[in-house]
């Protein structure tokens, strides 16, 4: 028998949809088929389109049986981050306060994603308003690794990257602020990029933190990714801090070979904090970059260890002004029978929002009030600077930086979820691209002796996604690592 | 080096429209001190003469051209409202009196 559907890539059912050797009615449920059988165990999905996706699908073999070009993705089944805004189904951003919400509006990257002929299946659970490392944090359902169901997918972006590496849809988007796509896609097993930020419109993108905010796609291959940011990307005029640059073909970066790429190793980022399993990874990565023609330097970002402690200061005090506006005026649960305006706020608020949502409001309402905002705000803003200017100095020695994603593989579930600050500390590696605004991506290295995925970053200059690509897909191709299926779902897959 | 006390933790939820019960305030005080003892490692810094970075991107005043064009449609946003006429979303009343 031919390989399941929901085996193969993006890249090869578009081209199997497109040769009419599938029907993208098929291909769709398939994917639904296999949902129903994983996704109990998974927990990615907070809501299934079955009947949009299939009449979806439809539409877009009658579109093929006509001879129409339906799109460069057609046929592909896709799920989407519960803060991309869509028309169909809600938009919860899984908190209670939106639990309901149905947009008026499709985000950007939802309407760029419909003209390219991909079939939405759902939406897919995250932390709350996107606060976490580990999905735990959502209001619905704590979605598991589909590696060891015990264990965390990571977070914020953990259902979509369950989704992806589960096979429960191809691609899948998701959004980083911190490292909330590559965290969880290293502790997931799949590829998961940040692209530059303003490279991707976040038009109907539920804000976290504004300044550091980036869409980007999850997918098993790099060549997916490729073909997922050459859909997404691109300027935006009605969100004003996205790029008015070209975009390349990102998939003429994919030849195979880095000859004369300097890739650039961080000296700080290799310390006792990161454990000797995912260090050996790591090495072995750079071997093989090495073997296909790269040259390897050391480079110095000496203001690493300040990275989590200026993003803490400056997501949170962005966050704090962001959510206000979920006031229950204009959407969301308004608390019922208050008597002014101040009491509806305070007791929408103080219900919809969850525990790790308060603690950031409060912490960024603290480090803006009055007497304190020179001393966190402003001296934060001033390291940023410095850690920008650490990148633009490694960039002058070096084309690509390589690091891990994460100190340590996926985490027990409930292991981090009393103590917030351990929680931020598992974003360390991933921080400083959101802050320098650089390109990142995390694809597999491997597997621990425990059998969980460990992620290769590989960092690049802003606006140079096709550098990182070509690194990516050099040592995914040259590597010899494939992951296969995850072993907590292996029997349901065959 | 920062202390944050019970009162600062009411007087910013205040500010942040938050009403918390006595057992969160208690967590919370204990919290956001350990939170904020590590964010004090940025004081080992010297920042003096840095500029401070408002955004990555070197983006000044963004504009477009002032044309008409079609704005959300009424009933969608309406529906979204958790209280309105279908004209206007309502709120509890702002003003006292009559």
């Amino acid at each position: 028998m031919s390989e399941p559907i929901h085996l193969k890539s993006a890249h090869s059912l578009r081209d199997a949809i497109r040769a009419k050797e599938i029907s993208a009615r098929e291909a769709a449920e398939a994917y639904l088929d296999h949902i129903d059988a994983v996704d109990g165990d998974v927990r990615a999905y907070t809501d299934v389109w079955r009947e949009p996706a299939l009449a979806r699908a439809d539409a877009i073999d009658s579109q093929l049986a006509k001879g129409e070009d339906a799109g460069p993705l057609a046929g592909v089944p896709i799920g989407l981050k519960d803060l991309i805004c869509t028309t169909e189904g809600t938009t919860a951003c899984c908190s209670e306060l939106l639990k309901g919400f149905r947009s008026p509006y499709d985000a950007t990257v939802a309407e760029k994603l419909y003209a390219a002929g991909t079939v939405v299946l759902g939406k897919l659970n995250m932390d709350e308003f996107a606060m976490g490392s580990s999905t735990e944090n959502s209001s619905v359902v704590t979605t598991r690794n589909p590696w060891n169901l015990d264990c965390v997918p990571g977070g914020s972006s953990g259902g979509s990257a369950a989704a992806v590496s589960a096979h429960e849809c191809a691609i899948s988007l998701g959004s980083d602020t911190g490292g909330s796509i590559r965290q969880p896609a290293a502790c997931c097993g799949c590829v998961g990029m940040k692209p530059t930020y303003g490279r991707v419109s976040r038009y109907g993108l539920v804000a976290f933190a504004s300044s550091l905010d980036q869409i980007g796609p999850f997918s098993r291959d790099v060549e997916d990714c490729a073909l997922t940011l050459n859909t997404i990307c691109g300027h935006d005029r009605r969100d004003s801090t996205s790029a008015n640059l070209e975009v390349p073909d990102f998939t003429t970066s994919l030849t195979g070979d880095v000859k004369g790429v300097r890739v650039g190793l961080p000296k700080e980022y290799f310390t006792d904090a990161l454990g000797v399993e995912i260090r050996a990874k790591i090495d072995s990565a750079v071997k093989v970059l090495e073997s296909c023609g790269a040259e390897v330097v050391e480079v110095s970002l000496p203001h690493t260890e300040y990275a989590v402690a200026t993003y803490y200061i400056i997501c949170t005090a962005e966050a704090s002004a962001n959510l206000a506006r979920f006031d229950g005026v204009r959407y969301g649960n308004r608390a019922p029978d208050t008597q002014s305006p101040e009491e509806m706020y305070k007791k929408t608020k103080s219900a919809g929002f969850g525990a790790e949502v308060q603690r950031r409001i409060l912490l960024g309402t603290y480090v803006l009030s009055s007497g304190y905002y020179d001393a966190y705000y402003l001296k934060a803003q001033k390291v940023r600077t410095l850690i920008k200017q650490d990148f633009d100095a490694a960039f002058e020695k070096c084309d690509v930086i390589v690091t891990p994603t994460t100190p340590t593989p996926a985490f027990r579930i409930g292991e981090k979820s009393d103590d917030p600050l351990s929680m931020y500390l598992s974003d360390i590696y991933t921080i400083s691209a959101n802050l320098g605004g650089n390109p990142a991506i995390s694809l597999p290295c491997g597997l621990t002796e425990s059998g969980l995925p460990a992620g290769l970053q590989i960092i690049g200059r802003p606006f140079e996604e096709g550098a990182v690509l070509q690194s990516a897909y050099a040592f995914e191709q040259n590597s010899g690592i494939d992951l296969g299926v995850p072993t907590a779902i292996a029997e349901s897959v065959s | 080096m920062s202390t944050i006390t019970e009162k600062d933790v009411e007087y910013i939820a205040n500010l942040a429209q938050l009403t918390l019960d006595d057992s969160l305030k208690a967590r919370l005080v204990g919290e956001l001190g350990n939170i904020l003892d590590y964010i004090d490692k940025l004081n080992e810094l010297d920042t003096d003469g840095v500029e401070p970075m408002m955004h990555v991107q070197p983006l000044t005043n963004v504009f477009r051209d002032d044309e008409i064009a079609p704005s959300l449609p009424r009933e969608r946003v309406m529906e979204a409202a958790p209280k309105h006429d279908g004209e206007y979303i309502l709120v509890p009343q702002i003003l006292e009196g009559d």
